[in-house]
């Protein structure tokens, strides 16, 4: 039989407090635009709230959050709501940090992580912005750890494809031997 | 080596008790050290470009919405204004006033628009608010030469309401121009770190303010106003204005104020 939770606690809002700043940057990362990305946040932590009652149950709220605005995030995609991103010039855009001085190499980046399938972005996110334990992400995407594996490995070869190659130009990836997914 | 091998090595991930392998395996395979070279400077760039974004202050309707606030979706005035800091969009966007009905002595319902004053204090709370590092100029370890300070330039003694017994501690205050001169706002802080601004304006009000007593003759008309994430609610006495903003809804700003208004006229 499933354990109750008592219900008469009050979720305590300081826990989501503390993972604001991570799930910002996650979104930022994932939707690129601020204000796309701060609608993403909004949600989630509205249906964070609105499951409060599960908050005694959940033993790693990182990844119950982060796995909440990924199921919000790919919803959103699905129904085409983000397929164009509008970016008029009073969209403030997100602060350019110096990436070793070259405003290239941001932009680059950015393409190159636009250009990524959703699927291999988030992985990558995750591992490499958020420093997930690889188990931790395959929890957040409800998926198996080889696919984790699969799709990180896919997307480090895409993104070095993207990034090293002339001008940012994709040149022909190799073909990767044994990984499915 | 297998793959997945070499990609928890380059995300510290991998066994310790391998990782000896693991770099003699990349001392002979060049290529493979390359690509893991490769995959850590992505993961170096990623940061580099999304980390400020930790640091920047979060938005009022975050804030609220973390705190299981009700949802306050901001307009895209305030949005503008929020990003940029930019006052003066933010008070060209101010709008309607909307009554507010409180238990007990009711106040006023006024539909009008807020005097300058009230639209001055949203927009200082919607600056000053969100600023994570300088939100004030005097903190409140230095509480008695902030009102020292505060009343000197104001040229009357200011009192400042303690907000501790409703959660709200001070935080601190600065001095900010007002129509004419200067004026005061003091910051405070709940536990769940969102903030609470008392604007404080000794100047005579314009003629567009009338107070309209409730139950009483001296009961104070609280009126309430709103822009996006910020609600607040002000009121006239005299030649003095007051004005309490902040991120929650309006019967806790409601709760704030009496408690405010009943500090402030106690004998």
């Amino acid at each position: 039989m499933a354990p109750v939770h008592p219900s008469n606690s009050r979720p305590d809002p300081a826990e989501l407090l503390q993972w604001l700043p991570r799930l910002r940057r996650y979104a930022r990362a994932l939707r690129r635009n601020r204000e796309d990305a701060d609608d993403l946040v909004q949600d989630t932590l509205e249906r964070a709230w609105s499951r409060a009652g599960l908050w005694q149950g959940v033993s790693d709220m990182r990844t119950w959050l982060f796995s909440i605005m990924h199921n919000l995030h790919v919803d959103a995609l699905r129904r085409g709501r983000l397929d164009t991103v509008d970016l008029d010039d009073s969209t403030p855009e997100i602060p350019v940090a110096a990436v070793q001085g070259d405003r290239l190499a941001v932009r680059d980046l950015d393409g190159a992580l636009q250009a990524m399938p959703v699927e291999q972005r988030e992985v990558l996110l995750l591992v490499a912005l958020e420093g997930m334990a690889y188990a931790e992400v395959a929890q957040t995407l409800d998926i198996p750890i080889g696919t984790v594996m699969s799709r990180l490995s896919r997307g480090r070869e895409r993104l070095r494809g993207l990034m090293d190659g002339e001008a940012g130009r994709p040149r022909n990836m190799k073909v990767m031997g044994g990984l499915n997914t | 080596m297998t793959e997945n091998d070499l990609h928890a090595y380059a995300d510290g991930q991998l066994d310790p008790g391998r990782r000896a392998e693991a770099e003699a395996w990349l001392a002979e395979h060049p290529e493979d050290a390359e690509r893991v070279a490769a995959w850590q400077r992505f993961s170096q760039q990623l940061n580099d470009r999304f980390d400020p974004v930790l640091r920047e202050p979060a938005p009022l309707h975050l804030l609220a919405a973390a705190r299981g606030r009700p949802p306050v979706r901001p307009q895209v005035s305030w949005r503008l204004a929020a990003s940029f800091a930019g006052a003066t969009l933010l008070a060209g966007a101010l709008g309607g006033v909307i009554g507010y009905q409180a238990h007990g002595n009711a106040p006023v319902v006024v539909a009008a628009q807020p005097p300058s004053f009230a639209q001055r204090a949203m927009v200082a709370h919607a600056v000053y608010a969100p600023d994570q590092r300088r939100a004030v100029e005097v903190d409140a370890e230095h509480e008695e030469q902030l009102v020292r300070w505060l009343s000197k330039r104001l040229g009357s003694p200011l009192r400042v309401p303690q907000l501790q017994p409703l959660g709200y501690a001070l935080e601190g205050g600065r001095l900010l121009p007002g129509n004419q001169g200067p004026v005061a706002q003091f910051m405070y802080r709940d536990g769940a770190g969102g903030r609470l601004t008392l604007y404080v304006s000794n100047e005579a009000p314009g003629k567009a303010v009338t107070v309209f007593p409730a139950s009483a003759p001296f009961d104070p008309a609280f009126r309430f106003a709103q822009e996006g994430g910020v609600n607040s609610f002000y009121w006239v006495d005299g030649a003095w204005g007051y004005a309490i903003s902040a991120g929650v809804d309006r019967a806790e700003l409601a709760r704030v104020s009496t408690e405010v208004y009943r500090q402030l006229t106690s004998p």
